[in-house]
């Protein structure tokens, strides 16, 4: 018998406490990739709003569990870029000069670049047919460079949307700013609340105006800020994961 | 505790019509810009070898700045030293009192808003007028300009009108962008010919050469010095670029970055003075040096001052630039803001939502957005946070701490939530709920629900 492979499952606190079927639908698709999930529950949270608010003392500790906790596992996976990015990009300061740390973080993978670059995946089966804004969580494309960015001059690509352009039956919005940040921003929703909701209702609109029926992105932190407007104004467009997609849930 | 740039945000934001005007204004020059910068396939390349240069400069800046003086006075150039703002102003005034000026025609520098010039020689009796049509709008409205490129950009057209009106004597209720624009014209015209002396900033200063180059579209530092034989140009002293031919580098990027244009209409060459004339140079530190020995910082002295990361940041297109209360907003703004006054301006990093399109965006790629979030530690460090912010924090972090306080204050959050009344739990003090609606509360947590699966499946 062939060993499968093994990855830890990194579930953000707010999908654990908040959007469970998020961290369920990340269980079945890589299940289905023929990968071995184990959800260690010593987890809490990355800490990254404690870092972003600048209370990097408090946020020490955190990061040093989630090593600990996370180091053993061939491959990390977590369904959001933010997190991700966290670990990848900013917990350095925590393991100053640390080789093993160094190592570790290039093992720890935001979903769908786990799909694409690690295990080559080409195509999900499965259908999904309806209109999609892929809303281009920042963290995910700036920092983990999931996909080209449109500041920059290079070759476009964007590893969310090829894993979902598989699907049969699915269509894509097209936007007028195709990656304009949401405004959710971690704390800042609240700590810059008009500016924040503002950002939020300019990519509703703009969502809307392109025909989005299915809003979804690779972190739920921004589909829950803007879900939230959706809801308050009654709209009628869903928000969903991009795990829940690509795990065949129906709207 | 909202910080001072989330209170006036806010109040931008609250006339709903305006801030999405400007929101758009801005964003058509990060559309221009993008499509200027989309045909250039050497773009990335240009944008690297901008940093690499400024990067070697900075390493020597010392040396570099010793052989533009001596380069400088080579040329018939005076050059003379600022530690600061104060000196900065004192130096201008006395080169300005000794050639018994009263009238100055000023051609756009942040660097003298920065130094706050206009004051200080209004308060000595001489007249200064900024030549830079925006400048003139705002000064005359006797406002700080909003932006570093566009310093008028928060007025439309109306508001300008009205301005004019008041100052220029132009007809009440006028708003067409032509006939506005020539009224200036004819007016600063005056003042061009009356003027005993110009002042410009400087775009780029070139060691080798000990030249220097303005840019402008509207031909206004070359007129204000070509008229008056007392020029005076004032820079920071991280304006250096070693090489005439770097020139070439910072020039493509620049107009493209800012506007959206290849280039600025005028890009004026100053070698010594004119003939007959006298030319000075100001060299100033003003916290330079301080920012320089940082080695977390030191990369935001790359600055060309362009704007191209306000024009794409998505907070300051919809809060406006005086929301900042600083010479530069806007993410640039947001670390050199802290750097020269950390306690004053420690709101002023938290007015991001870390989208990093500022650090995609910069053409001399500044890591903006690293370093907003550098400064917010630092500030943490400084104790200069807010107890509404450290205390939560603290209480979420000794939760986080501890995996079955968590599980269990989520646990009871889960159960209690739901039957607190919407009365309640949309309250005053909610900011997420004040437009937004809480996520619906599951039942079970993923981590409960998991654990339940993995006993099944055994």
């Amino acid at each position: 018998m062939i060993e499968r492979m093994q990855v830890g499952l990194f579930i953000p606190c707010y999908i654990d406490q908040f959007y469970p079927q998020v961290g369920l639908a990340t269980v079945e698709v890589l299940e289905r990739q023929g990968v071995e999930v184990d959800f260690p529950a010593a987890q809490t949270c990355c800490g990254q709003p404690l870092a972003n608010t600048g209370c990097l003392e408090d946020a020490r500790p955190l990061a040093r569990n989630f090593f600990n906790i996370f180091q053993k596992y061939e491959y990390v996976v977590c369904p959001s870029g933010s997190c991700t990015a966290m670990v990848r990009h900013h917990y350095e300061q925590f393991f100053p000069g640390d080789h093993d740390f160094e190592e570790f973080s290039h093992r720890v993978f935001e979903l769908c670049e786990f799909l694409t670059d690690v295990l080559h995946v080409e195509r999900i089966d499965g259908k999904f047919p309806h209109r999609v804004g892929l809303h281009q969580s920042c963290h995910g494309l700036r920092e983990l460079r999931l996909a080209k960015s449109s500041e920059l001059v290079a070759e476009s690509f964007n590893k969310a949307q090829k894993l979902l352009g598989s699907l049969e039956g699915i269509e894509f919005s097209e936007l007028t700013r195709s990656d304009e940040c949401c405004g959710f921003g971690g704390t800042f929703a609240v700590a810059e609340e008009a500016v924040s909701c503002m950002m939020g209702r300019d990519r509703i609109f703009d969502h809307e105006r392109a025909g989005t029926q299915v809003l979804t992105a690779l972190d739920m932190s921004c589909l829950m800020h803007l879900d939230g407007l959706l809801r308050r104004d009654k709209k009628t467009m869903r928000v969903m994961h991009v795990a829940e997609i690509l795990a065949g849930r129906e709207v | 505790m909202p910080t001072p740039h989330a209170v006036r945000a806010a109040r931008f934001v609250a006339d709903s019509d305006r801030a999405h005007w400007h929101d758009q204004a801005l964003w058509f020059v990060r559309v221009k810009r993008d499509r200027m910068a989309q045909s250039l396939p050497e773009w990335e390349a240009l944008r690297e070898t901008a940093a690499g240069i400024k990067a070697h400069t900075l390493s020597r800046l010392g040396d570099f700045l010793e052989q533009f003086e001596e380069r400088a006075i080579a040329l018939g150039a005076r050059v003379h030293w600022a530690r600061d703002a104060a000196e900065h102003n004192a130096i201008v005034l006395s080169i300005l009192e000794s050639h018994d000026v009263k009238k100055v025609v000023k051609s756009k520098s942040m660097l003298t808003e920065e130094c706050h010039l206009n004051p200080f020689l209004e308060r000595h009796e001489i007249e200064v007028v900024d030549t830079d049509l925006g400048e003139r709008i705002v000064q005359l409205a006797g406002e700080p300009p909003s932006h570093i490129v566009l310093p008028a950009i928060h007025k439309k057209k109306e508001d300008v009108g009205e301005i004019f009106h008041r100052f220029l004597k132009t007809e009440a209720g006028a708003s067409d962008p032509k006939y506005l624009t020539e009224a200036a014209r004819q007016h600063l015209r005056e003042k061009f010919l009356a003027s005993d002396a110009g002042i410009t900033g400087v775009n780029f200063a070139v060691a080798e050469t000990g030249g220097f180059v303005v840019c402008t579209n509207e031909g206004n530092a070359d007129l204000g010095v070509s008229l008056p034989k007392l020029h005076i140009a004032c820079m920071g002293i991280e304006k250096l670029i070693p090489r005439a031919a770097d020139l070439g580098v910072f020039l493509r990027l620049l107009a493209r970055s800012a506007t959206g244009q290849p280039i600025t209409t005028y890009s004026s060459h100053f070698h010594g003075p004119a003939a007959g004339g006298e030319l000075h140079i100001v060299l100033v530190d003003n916290g330079r040096s301080k920012i320089l020995e940082s080695e977390e910082f030191r990369r935001s002295l790359n600055c060309i001052r362009c704007g191209a990361c306000m024009n794409t940041c998505p907070v300051y297109r919809r809060s406006g630039g005086h929301s900042y209360d600083a010479t530069v907003p806007g993410p640039i703004g947001s670390i050199l803001g802290p750097a020269r006054d950390a306690k004053k301006y420690a709101g002023l990093p938290h007015a991001c939502s870390l989208c990093g399109s500022c650090t995609d965006v910069c053409p001399v790629k500044i890591d903006l957005h690293y370093q907003l979030l550098t400064w917010r530690g630092e500030i943490g460090r400084r104790g200069l946070l807010p107890w509404s912010k450290t205390i939560p924090m603290k209480l979420l972090a000794f939760v986080l701490k501890r995996p079955w306080l968590y599980a269990l204050a989520g646990r009871i959050a889960r159960r209690v939530l739901p039957l607190v009344p919407r009365w309640l739990l949309y309250n005053r003090l909610n900011d997420w709920g004040r437009q937004r609606e809480l996520p619906q509360i599951p039942k079970h947590s993923f981590r409960e629900i998991y654990e339940r699966r993995q006993r099944q499946s055994q």
